[in-house]
């Protein structure tokens, strides 16, 4: 028996690595991949709450979310294709052409 | 400590580690395949808590089909290091305070969770699989309708944005 609380606070953790993968990395692609940590931390709260009150809502919801990730990452990687062909780097640092 | 108890702390630990590993690798895929280590270990957890098909569509999704095309993009844009670029002063100041009371809410609202949350799963209770298919496609047929669209719509957008332009 694990306490749902305990499952709560590894996807809040690992939701926190996430913003802070996201806030650090300067290269697109990790910042893409600490998006998809994030998304994975959130799935574990659907399951766990799921589970805690014996309703399967959250785990289709579950499958919601990776749906949608899966199309986030056919179109952002598409994207990040094309910022590395204009832009010959893949540092976020170089995409500055709406920055002041 | 039950079994299933020791089960959860490996695998969270495991996940944690892999995290934290996607942050301090330098090389995008050295950060890619720590990331499929945090996937599997999600997988063995949503096994532990009893969802097996989130598990099985966790390894196939997650850590087949989609970590397969970053790795791929990464190797066919050949991305090396990540290069050091000095952080901004705003992050700094802003960031650490809203990071600790981001921190700090989390850990309010997981302390006042009721008993009910408190009290702990039963793995494996639910005959789950055909109750989420049940519920898939009876209550949510018009959102799963709607993803297949979003698939359509995203392949689409794929293809028009890598297509080379022809001169």
């Amino acid at each position: 028996m694990v306490p749902t609380s305990y499952y709560l606070i590894l996807s809040a953790v690992l939701f926190g690595l996430g913003i802070v993968a996201f806030v650090f990395k300067r290269n697109v692609i990790t910042i893409f991949m600490s998006i998809e940590l994030m998304l994975n931390a959130v799935n574990l709260a659907f399951v766990a709450f799921s589970q805690a009150r014996h309703q399967s809502d959250g785990q289709v919801f579950v499958l919601f979310v990776i749906v949608v990730a899966a199309a986030e990452a056919a179109v952002g990687l598409g994207i990040i294709i094309l910022m590395a062909r204009n832009r010959q780097s893949l540092n976020v640092e170089r995409v500055d052409l709406l920055k002041l | 400590m039950t079994p299933q108890l020791a089960i959860f702390f490996v695998l969270a630990t495991l996940a944690v580690l892999g995290a934290l590993s996607l942050i301090f690798q330098r090389h995008p895929i050295h950060s890619a395949l720590s990331l499929i280590v945090v996937m599997i270990a999600l997988a063995g957890l949503y096994l532990l808590m009893g969802a097996e098909f989130v598990a099985a569509v966790q390894i196939i999704v997650y850590g087949g089909a989609i970590m397969v095309l970053f790795v791929f993009v990464i190797m066919l844009l050949n991305a090396g290091e990540e290069e050091r670029t000095s952080f901004s002063k705003l992050a700094g100041i802003a960031g650490i305070p809203l990071a600790v009371a981001l921190l700090g809410f989390l850990a309010a609202a997981i302390a006042r969770s009721n008993e009910s949350a408190q009290a702990g799963l039963q793995s494996g209770t639910l005959a789950n699989t055909k109750e989420i298919s049940t519920m898939l496609f009876k209550d949510f047929v018009y959102p799963f309708e709607l993803t297949s669209f979003l698939i359509l719509v995203a392949i689409l957008g794929a293809i028009v944005l890598a297509q080379r332009e022809k001169s």
